[in-house]
């Protein structure tokens, strides 16, 4: 029996921006269910690689092949699958987290016939700690409640693949273990992070990517990589 | 498709509501420009050419700044990534956005229009107003089309409140010179004339030829 | 090639010099606007293909082709006021359908330069550009057709001696002078775009001297240039 095609796939990905080089060369496979970390310093590549993976920068070269479809082309059949928790929550200020996330579903076709598309969003709500906040605008909350209502957006659509970008930013530690089931290892999806915390970032990970410059410094099973190794990408 | 830009236009809605932000000030302005007109023309009253014009250029730079707002929503709040990420139609998007200003227009209309029969207009536009109300909807489509257009091709810049009118008044030009030719046999001091065909069959084929270029280029402007 | 058109165009005009100097005018006047028009609409159609096949050599041609025919623009403009002047004694008059419609397409162009030089990625920068193309270059004959109506209500056709009716003597005069200032706009289009296709092969070059890690000290400052 052939290997399952791995859920994430890419060979000499770049991206230009202007002249320079965001994301140049960059290569690795990622099978189901398994966990990518990526370090690296402020403007070495990582938010480049993420919003690449999904589907939001096209690449400029090489090949990236995302939950069997080939970007850019193929974007628009896995843009329903992937889950994506950028800098910026995504939320409308003026919106209450409720109504955001009604808003949401509906884009993501879960609101049409069924109405277990609203069951979803209370269950949503609840697992991330928010269902007593949700009716108020987004606005009057604190930073992590909105990381928090951030994160259920993420995955509100219940993706197979998950792209998180510092995804525990601006969460205190009960928060954080909250939403770990959601987002964390054992929600079991196939994820790529970002984490400035090598220590941490390698205990929950299956594969370790080290950017510099945009180039690839490293890339090893996660269990193999030391700290150490990690540190000196911020050299 | 259709379930997408009604996500997209109850999304726009209620934030409009909720904000207010763009209405009141075009009706505010349609109002304030009136008053201008006043003392620019150092009329009381006008009538026939003279009220089309009034009436189609304060409605022209009212719609200037729906068009400004009308994607800031989604620059400001990171709004084009949330929509980018779904699996729907992109062009979804202009659509939703074109009713949402035609929405907007028809609404400040409402109030600026007779505020202008109120204020400036000499002959009573009670004849008039089946005729107005066709040349009314097919401008606010023309505006619609080319400004949801313009706002997306602007809002990407860095002086953004700057070149969205600077792009938009020039591509607006045909439909305030049909709007207002159209008008003005409807606004005669002798009682309303009738409407001519021809100027509102500009109107349509702007239209049309706009909204056709809008879709299809649409995608472009939001791809990266 | 160029040249000798160019040549033949002012050789011929003083054939026509009983006409008064004003006429002649007209010679420049006219084939200025139908070279820019086409040259909008071209700029327009390069746009298209370079969405279709996002090379960036279809947008560098867009960017030329609109490039020129401002300037050319400009030219109509003004050498239509100095034709009002000596005609109606007007600088300026609304009656002339072509210069009211280059008027405001001329407006509707100047924005391009502005639009390309405040969006920094190379890459959008081309692709919103492109967009413009398109929709200024299907409003060019929207527009047209809309003044050429709004003036025909008003005023009948007194411009129609600039077009039907010459007398072969003038036709002639007037076909070269076409040729002349098309050629004269391929010309100037493919000297544009050649030399630009220098400036980045220099570029790309030092960059390579340079070596990769120094982007930063030969990235040139935000410009309105299409790149390669």
């Amino acid at each position: 029996m052939p290997d399952p095609e791995p859920a994430v796939s890419l060979r000499g990905a770049g991206r230009r921006y202007g002249e320079r080089a965001a994301l140049r060369d960059v290569s690795l496979e990622l099978a189901a269910g398994q966990t990518l970390v990526v370090f690296g310093p402020n403007g070495a590549g990582k938010t480049t690689l993420l919003r690449m993976l999904a589907t939001l920068l096209r690449p400029h070269a090489g090949e990236v092949r995302v939950l069997g479809s080939s970007l850019p082309d193929d974007g628009y059949a896995v843009r329903g699958r992937i889950g994506f928790l950028g800098h910026e929550p995504l939320l409308y200020r003026e919106l209450s987290g409720r109504e955001n996330l009604r808003y949401y579903a509906r884009l993501h076709g879960m609101l049409a016939p069924e109405a277990d598309g609203a069951a979803r969003i209370g269950a949503v709500l609840e697992a991330v700690g928010m269902e007593r906040r949700a009716d108020d605008p987004v606005a009057e909350l604190s930073r992590g409640m909105v990381q928090r209502l951030a994160v259920a957006r993420a995955v509100l659509h219940e993706p197979e693949l998950l792209l998180l970008d510092e995804p525990l930013a601006n969460l205190d530690p009960a928060a954080a273990a909250q939403v770990q089931p959601l987002i964390g290892r054992a929600s079991g999806r196939t994820r790529v992070l970002t984490s400035h915390d090598p220590a941490g970032g390698l205990a929950g990970a299956d594969l370790a990517l080290g950017l510099k410059g945009g180039r690839q410094a490293l890339l090893a099973p996660a269990a193999g990589v030391t700290p150490e190794q990690i540190a000196e990408l911020y050299a | 498709m259709r379930g997408t830009i009604g996500a997209l236009l109850a999304k726009d809605l209620a934030l409009e509501l909720r904000t207010r932000e763009s209405v009141p000030a075009m009706v505010l302005f349609s109002v304030t420009t009136y008053v201008i007109f006043h003392f620019g023309l150092d009329r009381n009253t006008v009538s026939g050419d003279l009220a089309a014009g009034v009436l189609w250029v304060t409605i022209l730079f009212a719609s200037i700044l729906g068009i400004n707002r009308l994607f800031v929503a989604e620059h400001e709040q990171g709004g084009f990534d949330g929509f980018l990420l779904a699996p729907v139609d992109r062009t979804a998007l202009f659509v939703a956005k074109a009713l949402a200003l035609f929405a907007f227009l028809c609404i400040v209309e409402v109030v600026a229009v007779p505020a202008f029969a109120v204020l400036l207009l000499g002959p009573s536009p009670a004849q008039a107003l089946p005729g107005l109300l066709l040349v009314l909807a097919l401008a606010n489509a023309g505006v619609a089309a080319t400004g949801t257009l313009v706002a997306a091709l602007a809002i990407q810049t860095r002086a953004r409140d700057l070149i969205g009118p600077l792009l938009a008044l020039p591509l607006l030009v045909p439909v305030v010179l049909a709007s207002a030719r159209a008008t003005t046999p409807l606004l005669q001091q002798g009682g309303a004339q009738p409407l001519p065909g021809d100027w509102l069959a500009v109107l349509a084929l702007y239209d049309l030829v706009f909204a056709l270029i809008a879709y299809a280029v649409f995608d472009f402007l939001l791809e990266d | 090639m160029l040249t000798t058109a160019l040549g033949l165009v002012f050789f011929y005009a003083p054939l026509d010099a009983d006409q008064g100097f004003v006429q002649k005018i007209f010679y420049i006047h006219v084939p200025m606007a139908i070279v820019g028009l086409c040259g909008f609409v071209a700029g327009g159609i390069c746009a298209v293909m370079h969405l279709r096949t996002r090379e960036a050599r279809w947008d560098m041609r867009s960017y030329v082709s609109i490039h020129l025919s401002i300037i050319l623009a400009v030219g109509v403009l003004v050498t239509g006021s100095i034709w009002a002047r000596a005609s109606w004694g007007h600088w300026w008059v609304w009656d002339e359908p072509m210069l009211v419609s280059f008027l405001i397409v001329f407006l509707l162009y100047a924005t391009y330069w502005p639009l390309r030089f405040s969006i920094e990625d190379k890459e959008k920068q081309a692709r919103y550009a492109s967009v413009f193309a398109i929709v200024a270059g299907a409003f060019v004959p929207l527009n047209f057709a809309a003044v050429r109506m709004a003036q025909q209500f008003v005023h009948p056709q007194t411009l129609a001696t600039t077009t039907g009716g010459m007398p072969p003597k003038f036709a002639l005069t007037f076909v070269v002078a076409l040729a002349g200032i098309t050629l004269m706009f391929i010309t100037l289009c493919k000297y544009e775009m050649a030399s630009k296709h220098a400036t980045f092969r220099l570029r790309a070059l030092r960059r390579r001297l340079a070596g990769d890690d120094d982007f930063a000290a030969t990235t040139p400052l935000r410009s309105a240039a299409p790149q390669l």
